[in-house]
């Protein structure tokens, strides 16, 4: 018996190790004063992270990626919340129809949703661009949205929203008043997971990209076709940090906020 | 200008839901200052007809009026109702005094005035010290007194309670029925209670309207509506009763003889008699607690019938005790007080029934 559950302790053990091993592998790299990355560490430096900042396609990829993130969430936030109110408060025909059909991105493999955009602008005989690229990601960042959304939202009681009403507040302005807020939680969950996805998309990205544009993966993409350079794992360093980093702070801000507003209802 | 009667009216009102028909041409006038309450199963349209009223459903068919002016297309934020739901439903997000004050910013109330009307709602639920916690920091009587000050608050045409004693527990709950009654007086507010709890109803009201399926059954002060059901339906849904189908005999003097199906022969009241236009075919109504149950066979009076029977079964309510009788084939119920110690069961008994108690209904439909 207790052989049996130190053998699953030790296999857990190594599946996570071989999970996140490389990982850890990357960040340790990225201090490396070495040219070439080998263990053990030869001198710890921060002479990577210095290059890439003096690397104009890295940084240029960055700011690619920081807008496209930022743009995708806010839209892909936008029309999911309302398409999760729509969902969930109103009834119209073919309501299961366009569920299904906004949820599909995430069903249907990467490749294949990447490939049929693509095709389906060929037919309309239009370029790519970034507008093109932005699309993409907000139709395969939107279902994240919608699906966390909508969960928060059918557990916000019908009558909170009746009673703002019926002391006088339009629909619109009990959307605002009410709705919102109490969803906030989710809607920001939403913009995170939405803005996380679009930073570290690959697949899609290489086949929507317009030439000469290049995001954060992309750009890792196409440096380690030529060398592994220490500046990748520097990068790379950079990504997992960016993107464990934003979820708990965004997480330790709401925690924060809450907590202070019921220390203040308290202390009165 | 004539006094205005009425501060709410429903003319011909029907709802439905595709083949559905949830309320069918429903006719009832609320008047100003009074407190009417909807009672019924679920099911019964009761609510459905409450948030016609509110604007949170459309009407189908007929006219809604409050205070003079047809509100059938009036969206619910222009309506000025005070409504009242069962789970409470204040802001969790937004103090007591917010939550209050919500309905007053969209009524250019400026800031002293809102917190001056704040703090005399407050008052009025007896909780003055409680502006600046959240919802789930009070009690579930405690939130339903603050949803009531946050609906009074606006100064409404009409107040509308859905349910709201429901989710209390019982002591609260008598409690509160008090409370609300009292509120409502000294307010003055036209009010609307939907409930489908009876003592609820009767205790409340001043006026009662029975539904059931969609249909008004019966309307009326709750003593009348309890004293004279008009049908089997509200007879058996307020209280307990027994009811029998029989036939009417001749009267004799100010009674009249009524024998019913199993061969009991009861008395009833001239005034019954006029109440089914003197048919033939009646049913018999007899409530549970107007019939006296003794060991003694002579009549109480005499005027009332004495039916000698056994009781089968004893269920003992404290200061009340249900018994379930035969008596010459039939099975009836009798609710009496108990003196010192309830019959026992398989004890030999003599029902008493006065005749003014023997309420008669015409006999076949319904």
């Amino acid at each position: 018996m207790t052989n049996g559950w130190s053998l699953i302790r030790i296999a857990t053990i190594l599946v996570y190790l071989f999970l996140f091993a490389p990982v850890a592998v990357v960040i340790l790299l990225a201090f490396n004063a070495n040219q070439f990355g080998s263990f053990p560490i030869e001198g710890f430096s921060l002479r990577w992270f210095d290059s890439l900042l003096h690397n104009d396609a890295i940084v240029r990829a960055f700011k690619t990626s920081l807008l496209l993130g930022i743009l995708t969430s806010a839209i892909s936030t936008t029309i999911g919340t309302m398409a999760a109110v729509a969902m969930v408060r109103y009834d119209f025909p073919g309501k299961k129809a366009i569920s299904s059909l906004l949820i599909a991105p995430i069903l249907i493999p990467e490749v294949v949703l990447a490939v049929a955009l693509l095709l389906f602008l060929q037919f309309l005989a239009l370029p790519k661009s970034f507008g093109l690229l932005l699309m993409g990601h907000v139709v395969f960042t939107l279902p994240f949205v919608l699906l966390v959304v909508q969960a928060r939202l059918v557990s916000i009681r019908r009558d909170v929203e009746e009673a703002a009403m019926s002391l006088g507040a339009t629909p619109i302005q009990t959307f605002f008043e009410i709705t919102l807020p109490l969803m906030l939680p989710a809607v920001m969950a939403g913009m995170l997971f939405s803005f996380t996805i679009s930073f570290d998309d690959i697949t899609g990205t290489l086949f929507w990209k317009p030439g000469g544009v290049e995001t954060v993966p992309t750009q890792i993409f196409a440096m380690l076709r030529n060398s592994i350079s220490p500046e990748i794992n520097a990068l790379g360093a950079v990504m997992v940090i960016f993107t464990v980093a934003m979820p708990l702070v965004a997480t330790a801000i709401a925690r924060r906020v809450s907590a202070a507003r019921i220390k203040a209802s308290k202390a009165k | 200008m004539a006094e205005r009667q009425h501060a709410v009216e429903l003319r011909n009102v029907v709802k439905r839901y595709g083949e559905f028909t949830a309320v069918k041409k429903m006719d009832l006038t609320v008047p100003e200052n009074s407190f009417v309450t909807f009672l019924g199963p679920s099911g019964c349209g009761k609510t459905t007809t409450l948030r016609m009223i509110a604007g949170l459903t459309d009407i189908t068919e007929g006219d809604l009026v409050i205070r003079d002016r047809r509100v059938n297309d009036l969206p619910i934020h222009k309506r000025n109702l005070g409504l009242v739901f069962q789970n409470y439903a204040l802001f969790p997000h937004k103090t007591i005094f917010d939550n209050i004050a919500f309905g007053l910013k969209y009524r250019n109330v400026n800031k002293a005035d809102i917190a001056q009307k704040v703090k005399s709602a407050l008052d009025l639920v007896q909780l003055p010290h409680v502006a600046d916690r959240y919802p789930n920091q009070l009690s579930g009587g405690q939130q339903q007194r603050i949803a009531l000050a946050r609906a009074i608050v606006i100064e409404p045409d009409v107040l509308l309670l859905d349910e709201p004693l429901s989710a209390l527990d019982a002591n609260l709950r008598e409690e509160m029925r008090v409370e609300l009654k009292r509120i409502q007086r000294e307010l003055g507010v036209a009010t609307i209670f939907v409930t489908h709890d009876q003592s609820e109803a009767l205790a409340m009201s001043d006026k009662l309207v029975v539904m059931k399926d969609g249909i008004v059954e019966q309307e009326g002060q709750p003593e009348d509506v309890y004293n004279n059901p008009s049908s089997a339906f509200v007879a058996d849904f307020l209280g307990h009763s027994n009811i029998f189908a029989g036939t009417l005999a001749e009267p004799s003097g100010e009674t009249a003889p009524v024998q019913l199906e199993g061969g009991t022969t009861l008395k009833t009241t001239i005034h019954q008699i006029e109440r089914v236009n003197r048919q033939q075919n009646i049913r018999a109504v007899i409530r549970a607690e107007k019939i006296m149950v003794s060991t003694n066979q002579n009549p109480t009076s005499n005027d009332s019938t004495s039916i000698p029977g056994r009781i089968k079964t004893v269920d003992y309510l404290g200061q009340m005790a249900r018994y379930f009788i035969t008596a010459e084939g039939q099975d009836w119920q009798v609710i009496n007080p108990i003196d010192q110690h309830p019959f026992g069961e398989g004890a030999d008994i003599f029902m008493h029934i006065p005749a003014r108690n023997c309420v008669l209904l015409p006999g076949h439909h319904d």
